[in-house]
């Protein structure tokens, strides 16, 4: 009986729809600089701050500074993130004395977590120092959230102002989201999960003997308070190889409950946030409901494909049936704890919001339930989605719902009241085609090339599903693996790199620039004559778009990989 | 719907002698062959990626007479042809489309034959061709003549058969000064003389723009045009992204793909269908408006007119009937109605105004009938700005008619006394939205004649299709604000401006611009111009001055106010049969995917073949199918892009949602269908084995 992940999902959307209101209500005040219960203990450190950075907080900023403000900071964050990789051997707070990284799978590092993509071409444990994790990795993890919550902000505001130029100042919002935002709820969390068994310690690896007499070490360290932003800053870069599966991660299912409420809790806010800003609560609620029903739809598919299991293994004889002493189903490369409930909900989860956190290895799912991963991940991670960059793809694919279907009622296209013309289509077609464009270009080179094809851990069309998810979970700033790709050679992670700094940068130029020219625009009133952006109407036009325009990009590539494998292990054959 | 019909102008009129359709097709027909040029077609880049493709599949397609290996000589000619037929069919509807225009244009170049000017230099006449007036030159144009080119009255009156614009035979009149000087070129005096001064150069006339715009010569993409072709080509991008990784994909799974397959797969999934058809859409549009005998300056304006939130209409010939007529005789104590009505008829009967006549028929039902003032002694009095009354002396009585303070003040100048219930009789009119008439006669008055603007019959249900299309109307009157407010209840307008004067209509609108909504409205005079400028949508009288059709950006030939509602339904129209085909054009794609797709990759994964739904009968079958459904579904929305969606008058939820069924699911589901009937076809006639 499924019923228990059932009662955990229905449990976790509950929670989301209850989180939802209360802190975007929250972030809505914090982003409008009004007071807030927290204004005692952080408006004496913003107000230092801004002093010593001499920052003007009441001048704000035009689209374009605002995103070269963006990209100074990010690009000056990438270069120290780098150095750090490259000489943490020199550095302090190594006791395992790891070396320092080589230089093509630092590029990858230092893009991939300040990108808030977290993807880890590295084994946690072995291959970075305790500095680099606390003072490169999750400072990176808090201000690549926050980054990206700044800039959801600032699109909001050019979607909700009107006659307006500016759209906020990067450093304020950036500054806000940390103190007010992230860093008390992670503290919040980090003592929870602390209380639930996640270890924090500076303490070497311990060594241990097991029942046979062998001699293990057991990996330790700092993992609480990195654990907490790693999931609440949909960040996702685990601090061991094994990410959420490991038990000094995710202990029990609480964590693994509240993990991936963490995850999804700011991404569903901004929808709240948004409402708040378009005064209009409803306007938010559509983004939330067109994506709490995606993300549901995908659980629905990947639950089910991983619950019938693997056709061949039951005709060999195996037991793919739950029952008391079985969690039955697809087992392989799942924690017997979470079984496959557990682990699907995770899992989709995890790539429908950008975070890359995983308690299970996508490599061994069945491939339907792998496309389900993948395609979340290639909608550009806007179900939920990441920090803000959630609420961006959302936001995009909105505009273009409305404009595609806009004119059926006879005016021309308007979203919150405001014309959207070829400016702002220009700006969201490059915006859907930098991702579309990433994700396809870089499968394709790679699966043509001997370097592409060497890091494969299967052939045939598994092979290519490894490479096509190395690749959109750059692009996507997903940060997952499938974990049969190894990507820790110099092209890959060169080019994967690529693939995450485009994902993330190259996409906010015309996000910005959509924020700027809206943010300009005049306000129509509505009236009865307005396109309707608040009804169920428009979230099935919304899912449509998403999935006909979003998708069907990737249905040829996905023929020849996830779909035609699963086909082929109906008729017997693996990969 | 049939009610509409009746209040349209009748059609074929002038400019609208259409050519006989068959005409209209052999010349669409050489057109679209004409538009091949790829300099033509690189403005559309859906249709340009389609040539080219054709260009590359030509090769292929002759490749396969000397070398088998090339691919199968019936297959590949069904895609070389059907890629050509795409480009082609979408040349053809443009061409359609324009092909309406010029019969349009060609028959008003017949009117600008060569005309010769008495050109008037320091009193002296001398004849010079027509396209040598410059602006400003003076020119006489007599009885007989045609006008050589648009100016400005400056001296004489004159009757002016301007059919050759309008398509209106009566006669108008053109006199200097006022708001009747304008003249265009190409019309022919009647009767008279007059001098005209030239306000444009050769080649600027409105003969000449009314010309290009209706020939599409000078026809520049509108701003959702052009939106939307960076949609088109967006999304023409990002397929071409899938075709070419798709190759890479396929070397990795083993086969690659062969290019004219790889072509038919791009021209599928690219929107071929609105990508073809958006130009005729365009000037389709435009081409409706025309046949409403409407002008419009730009396409912009047309899209302008679909966007309108608020819609600025003159009460008198709009809303009301042009005239006013009397509906009652309201007596002051100590009178009866019959001495009223008999006072009333005989103060009217040399008063020709509708007003008069209405109140002369309104007293027949008191008996007085047949009376005719022939009698040498009755002096009639007309109406004079300076008294505002008319009247009779008759009899030794004299009767006097007019606005009240004026005939109280006549009354009370002879030593008469205003009757007590006089003021309450007048408020009772002027709050029912009446214009009273007070009467007197000699020191006595008498009463008041009510009268009524007469509502026009249906108008109030088109302003609720407006209400519903989220249109607010203002109605614009110089009435005072009772008795306009009252005719704006009857008449179900949202609001009213009155006592308007221009000065407080240009300030309207810049309100209700400033609160984002879009304006249109209707004006003739010059001092109209200015609101016509700042309007939206700004539709000038033809019968209007040079200036107020300068100002507006459209002009109707009929001038007639009530065709505002008409232009913006037919630029509601025109959006929503670009978002119909566009939503239709991008859902078509889940069909054409699942026919292809599996089609490719046969030999590679047979398994695959699961994918192949519609149970197409081959591959080669499956791909032709995709891509003749691709080329004859433009076709068959020629008719639909031509002729536009229907447009219905209910709220836009209600409209988008019928047209999401229609147009998205439907553009879902008809393929599958469609696909599977070609594929049958193809069977059936052995184009594939």
């Amino acid at each position: 009986m499924p019923v228990p992940s059932l009662i955990q999902a229905a449990v976790l959307v509950v929670l989301l729809a209850a989180v939802a209101p209360l802190l975007g209500g929250y972030m809505a005040r914090v982003f409008s600089g009004e007071r807030t219960f927290l204004d005692p203990v952080a408006k004496p450190v913003e107000t230092f701050v801004y002093g010593l950075c001499r920052v003007d907080a009441r001048r704000e900023m035009r689209w374009a500074t605002y995103l070269l403000t963006v990209l100074l900071f990010n690009a000056v964050g990438f270069v120290i993130l780098f150095l750090i990789l490259v000489l943490q051997g020199f550095l302090p707070l190594n006791p395992q004395h790891a070396p320092g990284m080589r230089w093509d799978l630092a590029f990858n590092t230092a893009a991939s977590f300040v990108t808030n993509t977290n993807l880890q071409n590295y084994a946690g444990e072995r291959g970075v120092s305790y500095l680099t994790q606390m003072l490169g990795l999750t400072w990176q993890n808090f201000v690549s959230a926050a980054t990206g919550a700044a800039v959801a902000v600032a699109l909001v505001r050019g979607l909700t102002r009107h006659e307006s130029k500016e759209i906020g100042n990067f450093w304020v919002d950036l500054t806000r989201s940390l103190l007010y935002v992230l860093l008390p709820i992670s503290i919040v969390l980090a003592l929870v999960l602390l209380a639930q068994g996640v270890i924090q310690s500076l303490s070497p690896n311990l060594v241990a003997t097991t029942l046979e007499g062998a001699r293990q070490a057991i990996p330790m360290g700092p993992v609480a308070s990195q654990e907490a932003i790693k999931m609440l800053g949909v960040n996702g870069g685990g601090f061991f190889n094994a990410n959420s599966a490991h038990p000094f991660e995710n202990p029990t299912p609480l964590t693994n409950l509240i993990e991936m409420l963490a995850v999804l809790s700011i991404p569903a806010s901004f929808t709240y946030l948004f409402g708040k800003y378009a005064k209009n609560q409803r306007q938010g609620w559509v983004l939330f409901t067109a994506m709490l029903l995606l993300l549901l739809a995908g659980f629905g598919v990947m639950f089910a494909s991983e619950r019938a299991g693997n056709p061949i293994l039951t005709r060999a004889g195996a037991d793919q049936v739950a029952s008391a002493t079985s969690p039955g189903g697809n087992m392989e490369g799942k924690e017997a704890r979470f079984g496959v409930g557990g682990s699907t909900l995770f899992g989709e989860m995890t790539t429908a919001a950008s975070c890359g956190a995983v308690n299970s290895t996508f490599d061994s799912y069945t491939p339907l339930g792998g496309l389900i991963a993948m395609l979340n991940i290639q909608l550009g991670e806007i179900i939920f989605g990441g920090v803000g960059a959630g609420l961006i793809g959302m936001l995009i694919f909105a505009l273009l719902a409305v404009f595609i279907a806009g004119l059926m009622v006879g005016r021309t296209p308007e979203y919150l009241g405001k014309k959207i013309e070829g400016n702002e289509m220009k700006m969201a077609m490059v915006a859907v085609l930098v991702l579309a464009s990433s994700i396809l270009a870089f499968s394709a080179i790679a699966s043509v090339t001997s370097w592409g094809l060497a890091g494969r851990l299967n052939l045939g069309p598994h092979g290519l599903s490894e490479i096509l998810y190395y690749y959109s979970s750059a692009s996507g700033n997903n940060g997952s693996a499938f974990a049969g790709y190894n990507a820790d050679s110099p092209l890959p992670n060169l080019t994967g790199g690529i693939a995450m700094l485009l994902g993330r940068f190259l996409y906010l130029v015309p996000v910005m620039a959509i924020a700027g020219s809206m943010a300009a625009k005049k306000v129509t009133p509505p009236s009865a004559g307005t396109f309707p952006t608040t009804g169920a109407l428009f979230v099935g036009l919304l899912i449509g778009v998403i999935l006909i325009v979003g998708a069907l990009t990737f249905f040829p590539v996905y023929a020849l990989g996830p779909i035609v494998e699963q086909l082929l292990m109906q008729a017997g054959r693996l990969f | 719907m049939a009610e509409r019909q009746a209040e349209r102008p009748k059609q074929a009129r002038g400019i609208k002698q259409g050519i006989a359709s068959r005409d209209l097709l052999r010349q669409a027909v050489v057109a679209s062959f004409r538009k091949l040029d790829p300099r033509e077609l690189v403005g559309n880049p859906v249709i340009f990626v389609v040539e080219v493709g054709a260009v590359v599949s030509t090769f292929y397609f002759i490749g396969s007479f000397f070398n088998p290996a090339v691919g199968s000589f019936v297959f590949l000619g069904g895609i070389w042809s059907f890629l050509w037929f795409t480009v082609l069919f979408s040349n053809f509807a443009e061409a359609m489309a324009e092909g309406r225009g010029k019969a349009q244009a060609d028959t008003l170049r017949k009117t600008k034959t060569e005309t010769v000017a008495n050109l008037v230099v320091n009193d002296q006449t001398k004849q010079v061709p027509a396209a040598q007036l410059r602006k400003g030159d003076i020119v006489k144009v007599t009885a007989g003549e045609i006008i050589p080119g648009d100016g400005e009255v400056i001296e004489g009156i004159a009757s002016v058969d301007e059919s050759a614009i309008t398509g209106e035979s009566a006669p108008v009149i053109r006199e200097s000064g006022g708001d009747r000087s304008a003249v265009t070129g190409g019309t022919r005096v009647l009767s008279d003389e007059i001098i005209v001064r030239v306000t444009s150069d050769p080649g600027q006339t409105f003969l000449d723009r009314m010309i290009a715009l209706v020939e599409g010569a000078s026809r520049q993409k509108t701003p959702n045009e052009i939106a939307l072709t960076i949609l088109l080509a967006g999304l023409t991008i990002i397929f071409l992204l899938v075709t070419v990784t798709l190759q890479a994909f396929a070397i990795y799974s083993g086969t690659a793909v062969s290019v004219p397959v790889l072509i038919a797969l791009l021209v599928c999934l690219i929107p071929t269908t609105i990508g073809g058809l958006l130009s005729s859409i365009g000037i389709a549009g435009m081409d409706r408006l025309v046949r409403h005998n409407v002008l419009a300056m730009s396409g912009r304006a047309v899209e302008a007119a679909g966007d309108v939130n608020t819609l600025l209409l003159d009460k008198t010939g709009t809303i009301t009937l042009g005239n006013r007529q009397a509906s009652a005789f309201l007596p002051v104590a100590g009178v009866t109605e019959t001495d009223l009505a008999d006072a009333a008829q005989l103060a009217s009967l040399s008063d020709e105004t509708p007003e008069g006549r209405s109140i002369v028929i309104l007293a027949k039902n008191f008996g007085f009938r047949d009376r005719h003032i022939s009698h040498p002694e009755a002096a009639f009095v007309p109406f004079s700005a300076n008294t505002r009354m008319s009247g009779i002396d008759w009899n030794g009585s004299c009767i006097r008619k007019g606005a009240g303070d004026a005939v109280i003040k006549w009354v009370t100048s002879q030593g008469g006394e205003v009757p007590p219930d006089l003021d309450s009789v007048v408020t009772s009119v002027s709050t029912t939205g009446g214009t009273p008439l007070v009467v007197a006669r000699d020191k006595d008055v008498l009463g008041v004649i009510q009268l009524k603007d007469v509502v026009k019959g249906g108008i109030k249900e088109r302003f609720d299709h407006l209400r519903a299309m989220g249109i607010r109307t203002v109605m614009i009157t110089g009435d005072n604000p009772l008795t306009a407010s009252a005719i704006a209840k009857e008449a179900g307008v949202d609001d009213f401006l009155a006592e308007a004067t221009p000065e407080n209509k240009m300030e309207l609108i810049k309100r209700e611009q400033g609160a984002g909504k879009l304006v249109a409205m209707t004006g003739d005079g010059t001092n109209d111009a200015p609101a016509l400028a700042q309007a939206d949508v700004g539709v000038a009288m033809n019968t209007g001055t040079m200036a107020a059709k300068e100002a507006g950006n459209m002009v109707d030939l009929d001038s007639n106010p009530t065709k505002l509602i008409e232009i913006v339904e037919i630029g509601k129209q025109l959006l929503m049969t670009r978002g119909a085909l566009t939503t239709f054009s991008i859902s078509n794609d889940v069909a054409k995917y699942f026919a292809i797709i599996p089609a490719i990759f046969a030999a590679t994964y047979p398994e695959l073949g699961q994918l192949n739904v519609m149970r197409l009968h081959s591959p080669e079958s499956a791909i032709l199918s995709a891509i003749v459904f691709n080329a004859l579904i433009i076709v068959a929305l020629i008719p639909l892009a031509l002729r536009g969606v229907k447009y219905r008058p209910v709220g836009a939820a209600a409209l988008l949602r019928r047209n999401l069924l229609v147009y998205g699911l439907g553009g879902v589901i008809a393929p599958f269908v469609g696909l599977k009937l070609i594929d049958v076809a193809l069977v059936l006639v052995h184009v594939v084995k």
